[in-house]
């Protein structure tokens, strides 16, 4: 596939979407796809076809737009969205076309606050492209920087874009990725590896599910450019099972770009060759450690080994190995895109671009969105999220999943950024951002995250598998009404123990929902312990006797 | 001065730590001349009294009674010293720990027994595990092993009594 | 022929030694008569930093590194030793003998159980943690071995000995976190395993009394070490 040829393809697509005077975009990403989004494409185009309007009017299957609590979504002519769609509602929605008055589901103008606040970079295509056609994704100018990096471009001078964008890894400890590519790319010679940690584990969280679900083909762009920069000829996505659908839009994405000469040996008549292989992970949070990560593509048990040597330097196959998050690798093109600079001029100081947050509790609108960094909690909370439903009073956000903490609503106008959110003793993290009021326990909630970490433990190191079963049994006492302040010193102690005598990340960071919310919170453990009481109401005391 | 006084106990244990106890020989009768042992399964004390100086207790608390009883002795006891693996890790007595009290009973009293019989109300209720002495009360010290040696248990009686703290340096076991 | 390593000088707890650049901080540690307590590491076993209790602190890095795991560097400044570092330990202990059923007493290793002699020599005359007083088995049904998971400590000991000395790959691991469990082959009884040798290697390495040979009594547990770094020296090779 030469450029040229890459350019045919992609204007002949365009051609055939001029062609039509209305679009019609049905979300099928898992969260329609799961409220029968199916349905409500099969019904737009039986009734298309019954209007004869089949030559006017183009439905399509695109990923994901964002609004996932209110599908199924359809995307009508990048005006509006149609939320809650039913499929018998498809005869409706399609003669409202263009009509200033909508019909069919509840529609959304694109200036509702759920959109405004957003910058897409990452999702600029979801919701725009069909995942499943490699053209579709050409069209909009795919493929393009891959073939000019191998081509163009020496590896040296595609990580000093990255080096020059700021972009830290989107895995959660935010490492910046053109170090860490630059220190693959330095690794001696030999077979080298890119993996794509899309094991995305934490409760919740589900933005790398949307991209793969969504723009595949921007993924996989960013891992052949990532081998051509690092040296790497093979790539793996590790990619949990239980995202079915991801895996099934990746595979066909893959054997597209295979057939096309995309992927495989000397891509664009360069001597650059790249496979990519996808592998499955089973169903356990701590594979998403790379070491364990690796040793399960290896065939191994799934437990993390003691860093150093790092995967850059001992990977899979004990070779020099990238890895990185999904959402990382997917930041790639848009930066060769538009140069590295470009990104480092949007979000913050020390957090560049723009993030995908799973937003999700107690705020009006659950969903998928992307905003630049150094936002603040307010602003997202207010914005893109609506505020809090009900009328209650907000409480703290979770963010980071069982490695992150609460804070609380005297930090909201923290901006959201690596280094401030560690700070005020949460990590960014993955992206979960878990809102919450009045009602919620914030020692029910610091149990519920101990708990998915003892269930979670690998159980390779002692502080961690036996350690987060105590920290669990002290926090269960003060749930029901049993502890005492001894049990609290015991707790403060423990959590000390696994965050710096535990092997790998999972033990690390497993007290950190508990110190943040007792940094914030404690007159609530205090009120579980000295008075027996729950402030929210939510355990019940005495139960536990 | 009135000489310090001194109580040994005897809950969920084989009474191998008062054998050891015993065993002091006749360092014994030097130790009675520094303290007075006020109550012990050793001496005719039916209430434990209201203000000891030094209580050695000997097995794990097993039983609602075993339990009520230690709370009373450490309300009434100023230096509280847990004997033997017992006391401290609960030992043996932990066998039962992993299964339902209801099923230990029947397999004691029904199916094993030659004469099925039933623990009438005057047998103390079996807690659903034997727990070492500290996690129902705080301890002072701890004399680990199975028994602690007469040596050991004598330096432990001969520091307190001094007024000192003794150096226990034992393995479990 | 093993090639030429060069040598690197670092500080270990305000000494100066000298290692060669492929050992460990363990390593360099111990030839230069520093003891630092460990249970997972077996010389002559490839490393797995398990038991977390010879992390120690170098200066520069952010976090404690397990000495077993943890390659020399030049310049490094290690404290084995520290008040931090030895609370961390005794919990580590503490931790242990609260999670299965450890009653010393009884022990076929009673006396010659490295978890039972930590615990001595770092000072854990209580354990201030709950015990979990699990339900576990005991496997008897090999002729010649007894497996009691109620005293192991997951070190893998046994079965990187298994593996990496016999090359039986008998034992193995399944479940996870507190569920963890030493199992042979595919988690079937030991007796009937097609792939066990009955070397008893696993019987030697075994820090504790969680597999012994059949037949012995508390106390009588012997353990025989020095058969493996003989094995490894002889395939002319460091593990
Ligand atoms: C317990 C645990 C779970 C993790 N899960 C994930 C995950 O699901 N996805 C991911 O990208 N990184 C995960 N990570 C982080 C990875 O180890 C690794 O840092 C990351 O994939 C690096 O990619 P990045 O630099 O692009 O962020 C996890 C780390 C730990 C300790
Ligand atoms: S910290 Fe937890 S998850 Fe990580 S190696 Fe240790 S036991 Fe396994
Ligand atoms: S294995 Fe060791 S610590 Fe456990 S009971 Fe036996 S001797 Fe005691
Ligand atoms: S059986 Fe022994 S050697 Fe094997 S894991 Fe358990 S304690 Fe370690
Ligand atoms: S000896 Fe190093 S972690 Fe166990």
């Amino acid at each position: 596939m030469t450029r040229d040829e890459l350019k045919k393809i992609g204007e002949a697509e365009q051609e055939r979407i001029r062609k039509y005077r209305h679009q019609v975009h049905v979300c099928m990403a898992s969260g329609c796809h799961a409220l029968r989004s199916d349905k409500v494409r099969t019904g737009l185009q039986a009734e298309a076809k019954k209007q004869g309007r089949e030559g006017e009017v183009l439905v399509k299957r695109v990923g994901c737009l964002g609004l996932c609590s209110r599908g199924p979504l359809v995307l009508e002519d990048q005006s509006r969205i149609h939320t809650g769609v039913a499929p018998e509602e498809a005869g409706t929605l399609l003669r409202s076309l263009g009509e200033p008055e909508a019909a069919g589901g509840e529609p959304l103008p694109l200036d509702h606050p759920f959109f405004k606040g957003q910058r897409k970079i990452v999702m600029e295509h979801s919701g725009a492209i069909d995942p499943e056609r490699i053209e579709e994704y050409i069209a909009v100018g795919g493929y393009e920087q891959m073939l000019a990096a191998i081509i163009d471009m020496a590896p040296e001078a595609v990580i000093d874009q990255v080096t020059r964008s700021g972009l830290r890894g989107r895995g959660g400890a935010g490492y910046p990725t053109g170090l860490k590519w630059s220190t693959v790319a330095k690794a001696g010679g030999g077979d080298k590896y890119v993996i794509c940690n899309a094991d995305e584990g934490d409760p919740g969280a589900f933005m790398d599910r949307s991209v793969m679900e969504s723009t595949p083909h921007q993924l996989i762009e960013g891992m052949i450019i990532a081998g051509y920069a690092v040296g790497a000829n093979h790539g793996v996505i590790y990619v949990r099972a239980e995202y079915p659908l991801a895996i099934a839009r990746l595979e066909k994405a893959i054997g597209q770009a295979e057939k096309m000469g995309l992927l495989g040996r000397n891509i664009g008549a360069t001597r650059f060759s790249f496979d990519l292989q996808l592998r499955y992970g089973a169903g356990a949070f701590v594979t998403g450690e790379e070491t364990a990560l690796i040793a399960s593509v290896e065939g191994r048990r799934g437990t993390p080994r003691s860093r150093p040597p790092y995967p850059a330097e001992r990977g899979l196959w004990g070779r020099p190995t990238l890895i990185n998050n999904v959402e990382t690798l997917a930041n790639v093109v848009p930066i060769l895109k538009n140069g590295g600079d470009w990104y480092a001029g949007i979000g913050a100081e020390k957090s560049r671009g723009t993030k995908v947050f799973a937003l999700v509790g107690r705020v009006n609108n659950v969903g998928l969105i992307e905003v630049p960094l150094g936002i603040t909690l307010r602003e997202i909370i207010e914005g893109p999220g609506g505020g809090i439903p009900g009328g209650r009073k907000f409480k703290a956000v979770q963010t980071g999943g069982p490695s992150g903490g609460c804070i609380p609503e005297a930090s909201l106008d923290l901006p959201v950024d690596y280094e401030s959110l560690v700070q005020a003793g949460s990590i960014m993290g993955s992206g979960g951002m878990i809102v919450m009021d009045e009602t919620s326990c914030m020692v029910d909630v610091a149990k519920y995250f101990m708990q998915f970490c003892m269930s979670e433990s690998c159980g390779k190191c002692i502080p961690c598998r036996v350690g987060t079963v105590q920290m669990h049994h002290l926090l269960e006492k003060m749930t029901t009404g049993s502890a005492t302040g001894r049990d609290l010193e015991m707790l403060e102690e423990l959590c000390d123990l696994a965050r710096h005598a535990s092997l790998c990340g999972l033990g690390q960071s497993a007290p950190n929902p508990v110190l943040s919310t007792l940094r914030y919170f404690r007159d609530e453990y205090l009120a579980h312990i000295d008075e027996k009481r729950c402030p929210a109401g939510v355990c019940t005391m005495g139960a536990g006797g | 001065m009135s000489k310090p006084k001194v109580a040994t106990v005897w809950l969920d244990g084989c009474s191998g730590c008062h054998m050891s106890f015993l065993d002091m020989d006749e360092r014994l009768l030097a130790l009675a001349d520094r303290m007075e042992l006020v109550y012990s399964p050793l001496v005719d004390a039916k209430e434990y009294p209201p203000a000891v100086d030094i209580a050695l207790v000997e097995g794990a608390v097993g039983n609602e009674e075993q339990a009520r009883f230690v709370r009373l002795m450490r309300e009434r006891t100023r230096t509280f010293v847990s004997l033997g693996d017992c006391a401290v890790t609960s030992n043996i007595l932990a066998y039962r720990n992993p299964f339902p009290v209801a099923a230990i009973i029947e397999r004691v009293f029904a199916e094993t027994a030659e004469a099925p019989v039933q623990p009438g109300p005057e047998v103390p209720a079996l807690l659903p595990e034997a727990r070492p002495v500290h996690e129902v009360i705080p301890v002072d010290f701890f004399v680990p092993g199975c028994p602690p040696s007469a040596d050991l248990i004598h330096h432990v009686l001969d520091e307190l009594l001094a007024g000192r703290q003794p150096a226990i340096k034992n393995r479990f076991g | 022929m093993a090639t030429e390593r060069r040598v690197k000088t670092l500080i270990i707890d305000g000494r100066d030694v000298a290692g060669r650049e492929d050992q460990t901080i363990l390593e360099a540690a111990r030839e230069h008569g520093i003891w630092i307590p460990t249970l997972c590491h077996l010389e002559g076993l490839t490393n797995v930093g398990a038991c977390r209790l010879c992390l120690v602190e170098v200066k520069g890095m952010g976090k404690l590194l397990s000495a077993c795991t943890t390659t020399i560097w030049e310049g490094m400044e290690v404290t084995t030793h520290s008040e931090r570092l030895h609370r961390y330990r005794r919990s580590i202990i503490e931790l242990f003998l609260a999670e299965r059923n450890h009653i010393c007493a009884v022990c076929v290793a009673n006396r010659r159980c490295q978890l039972q002699a930590l615990a001595l020599e770092l000072g854990v005359d209580h354990v201030r943690y709950p015990y979990l007083y699990p339900r576990f088995g005991i496997d008897a049904t090999h002729d010649l071995f007894v497996l009691d998971h109620n005293r192991c400590i997951l070190c893998t000991r046994c079965i990187r000995a298994c593996s990496e000395i016999e090359g039986a790959n008998t034992l193995g691991m399944m479940r996870r976190g507190i569920h963890n469990r030493v199992i042979t082959d595919l988690n079937q009884p030991w007796g009937e395993s097609p792939t066990c040798t009955s070397c008893g290697k696993c019987v030697n390495v075994c820090p504790v009394g969680a597999i012994s040979q059949k037949g012995l009594s508390v106390i009588e547990g012997r353990k025989e070490h020095k058969f493996l770094p003989y094995l490894t020296m002889m395939r002319g090779a460091r593990p």
